[in-house]
């Protein structure tokens, strides 16, 4: 395994600037989520590494060697797509050990087979190699198209968005299962998605991409509880922060802040409003089954905040919140910290 | 506004049966959402409501009238497909008034119409912009005032959303429900994922094979699911299933798994020896040292203000949601114990729920 380093890496397609001046490292043995809409970069990024795409400037080192020129072959990366192409004829064990069996490889047959039936083992595919890819459920597919890319040992994994073609329930089984696979074998793993939960579960670092440049990267932990801005403040958490002008609620605000930013756990329902106390006009109560989402309406905006379902609120019905410790804004969305 | 109620409709497609002998009633201004996946007949069901197919038997009432046999367009039902299809020569006041004018209204009755429409949907400033001009969200919001515009008795949607990515999706979910509490329109909706689901209905209709599964509120379809079908199908992570075998008695309030006594509400009616399962959903999961059912943790996922715990149990892997602020270390040993009034129990063999006394449901 290796660490990658991409320094001042900026690449532009025409008029668009697909990624600026990007700097990231990915230690070795680390799992880092690029993180950001559609747009952000964050493919273009994955591409650059892999050698798909040349920089227009900047350097990319995998392993401490520098990769900018060297072709895709000759960087010993491994990608897996968001589409999962199979050779549909072959079989599971044919299409596992296609990656082993190029001429320019020359790996022994046993070799292969011991490879290809460890990687189906830990992918837990193990009873279906002799099927043919064709009669795979889709979630079997993408295990063979993420079990091609293990049996070959890289330097680094690339993957882009790899279970976006799932369903939701097949997502959450095999985002712990990567995530188990990527420990085990203390692989090097660099990961694109727009998708948060996968960023947060997974990742180990998250990188928040933001038109072609990186906002912030850090833990989950770090980037939810400390967002350098309300751009990365509104990517991770569901529901999503709520985004008020600091003069919408009684709130003491340090200086230069013009927005508050209040995730469920910033705010608190106020038994015995006083004067001063900010009050919200009940819009609708959303039973989501494991919380229940309260639409708050407060000075002409919309908060959501999380109650007990079983709450006899009605619509229109006032309430008294108060915000713990919230983030606040400056007028270009950066964080402003301290009173 | 309508009330619109099928009873006993049945439809064979040869030898293929997509809807099995169902009833339901969709009371008037309610917002109804059948769930189900791919194949379990909601839309086969939405089709007979629309008059786009006929059913092989029982009928369609529309607030009491047999609408069984009668044409798609003599219902006045709007039918919404996915919320794309705009004609993009025309700009947005042309696209609203565009079925108005199909029906032959007086040039000015239909922009006043198009015009009050617009302002529903909070697009009237855009009115004499192009299709092409507008961002996603309003393009959504142009299909959707076509529909409205008509001021037909019901709204059968369609799995509407189904294109779009999730966040722009929750975004239309909460638009979808609030313009619903201001019209108040009969609407029947269709959809496989279940947090639209749970987000938007007044009631659900949980679909599986071409049977209605269970019928009710979100709230009491979380938390008394019918059968292990709809407490898979429902939740995110879903209902955890702790199979075993043994044999409940009428009135008792325990079970006993691997060893383990665990309390239960009040089981009202009993099995014989056989397979159960005991349903727990992930939030009403607690860690207990003094727990006598352990396992060992297989990983845990961090969601900001929650994480999601998985515990390899002697009964299978079981998810746990928690705070994120409990430590919880990889390959530790944990006893995990359970909110009892929130338990479910079910005969693992047929899938359904078995009877439990229960008062109220504690929540969270």
């Amino acid at each position: 395994m290796a660490e990658i380093r991409a320094q001042a890496v900026s690449k532009s397609f025409g008029p668009i600037a697909a990624v600026r001046d990007l700097d990231l490292t990915v230690e070795d043995g680390s799992f880092v989520v690029l993180l950001g809409p559609t747009g952000a970069g964050k493919t273009t990024t994955l591409r650059l590494i892999a050698g798909l795409e040349k920089p227009d400037r900047g350097t990319v080192a995998i392993g401490g060697r520098d990769a900018t020129a060297l072709p895709p072959a000759a960087r010993d990366v491994a990608f897996v797509f968001q589409q999962y192409s199979l050779y549909p004829h072959w079989s599971v064990f044919d299409n596992l050990a296609f990656p082993l069996r190029s001429p320019a490889r020359r790996v022994p047959e046993d070799v292969i087979k011991r490879r290809v039936q460890e990687v189906a083992e830990l992918l837990h595919i193990a009873p279906k190699l002799q099927n043919k890819a064709t009669r795979l459920s889709g979630g079997e597919m993408q295990r063979v198209a993420i079990g091609r890319a293990l049996v070959r040992e890289p330097s680094v994994y690339l993957m882009d968005e790899p279970l976006s073609s799932l369903d939701a329930k097949l997502r959450a089984e095999l985002r712990l299962e990567l995530k188990r696979i990527q420990q085990d074998l203390g692989a090097t793993m660099l990961y694109v998605t727009h998708d948060q939960v996968e960023a947060m579960t997974m990742a180990t670092h998250i990188g928040v991409l933001n038109e072609g440049g990186l906002v912030q990267f850090g833990t989950p932990r770090q980037i939810y509880e400390n967002p350098v801005d309300s751009y990365v403040a509104t990517r991770l958490g569901i529901p999503r922060i709520n985004l008020l002008p600091v003069e919408a609620v009684h709130v003491q605000a340090p200086r230069g802040a013009v927005l508050v930013g209040a995730r469920t756990e910033h705010i608190k329902l106020v038994e015995r409003p006083v004067n001063g106390t900010t009050v919200g006009l009940v819009q609708r109560l959303e039973h989501l089954g494991d919380q229940s989402h309260l639409h708050l309406r407060v000075a002409d905006r919309q908060i959501v905040m999380l109650v007990d379902g079983h709450s006899p609120l009605k619509q229109g019905d006032p309430l008294g919140i108060e915000l713990v410790q919230p983030l606040f804004f400056d007028a270009d969305g950066r964080r402003v910290t301290g009173v | 506004m309508a009330e619109i109620r099928i009873e006993d409709l049945h439809k064979a497609f040869g030898d293929f049966t997509a809807v099995k002998r169902s009833n339901l009633t969709v009371g008037n201004g309610e917002f109804f959402v059948m769930l189900g996946p791919s194949g379990c007949g909601k839309t086969t069901t939405l089709r007979m409501i629309a008059g786009l197919e006929l059913p092989t038997s029982g009928r369609i009432l529309l607030d009491g009238e047999d609408v069984t046999f009668r044409r798609a367009r003599e219902r006045d039902i709007a039918f919404v497909f996915q919320l794309f299809a705009l004609y993009p020569h025309m700009n947005v006041r042309q696209n609203i008034a565009f079925p108005l004018k199909c029906q032959g209204m007086a040039a000015a009755d239909q922009r006043r119409r198009a015009e009050e429409t617009a302002r529903l949907l909070r697009i009237d400033h855009l009115l004499n912009q192009p299709i092409s001009r507008l961002s996603g969200g309003d393009r959504q919001r142009v299909a959707l005032g076509r529909a409205i515009v008509r001021e037909p008795k019901a709204f059968l949607m369609d799995e509407p959303l189904g294109a779009l990515d999730a966040e722009f999706r929750h975004i239309m979910c909460q638009e979808l429900r609030a313009l619903h509490d201001r019209v108040h329109a009969t609407t029947v909706y269709v959809t496989h994922d279940q947090l639209e689901a749970m987000a938007m209905a007044d009631k659900i209709a949980v679909m599986n094979q071409g049977i209605v599964e269970q019928f009710g509120s979100p709230q009491e379809i979380y938390d008394r699911p019918a059968s292990m079908f709809v407490a898979d199908f429902i939740g995110s992570p879903p209902m955890n299933f702790l199979r075993f075998t043994g044999a409940v008695a009428p009135g008792s309030t325990s079970v006993r798994l691997n060893g383990c006594t665990l309390p239960v509400p009040t089981i009202a009616d009993g099995r014989s020896e056989g397979e159960l399962a005991l349903g727990v959903r992930p939030e009403h999961i607690l860690f207990e040292d003094g727990s006598g059912l352990r396992g060992r943790v297989f990983g845990s996922e961090y969601l900001g203000t929650t994480q999601i715990v998985t515990v390899e149990t002697n009964h299978g892997r079981v998810k746990a949601r928690v705070p994120s602020d409990v430590a919880v270390r990889t390959g530790e040993t944990v006893g995990i114990a359970f909110r009892t009034p929130s338990l479910s129990l079910f005969d693992a063999t047929s899938g359904q729920a078995l009877r439990l006394q229960r008062t109220a449901v504690g929540h969270g």
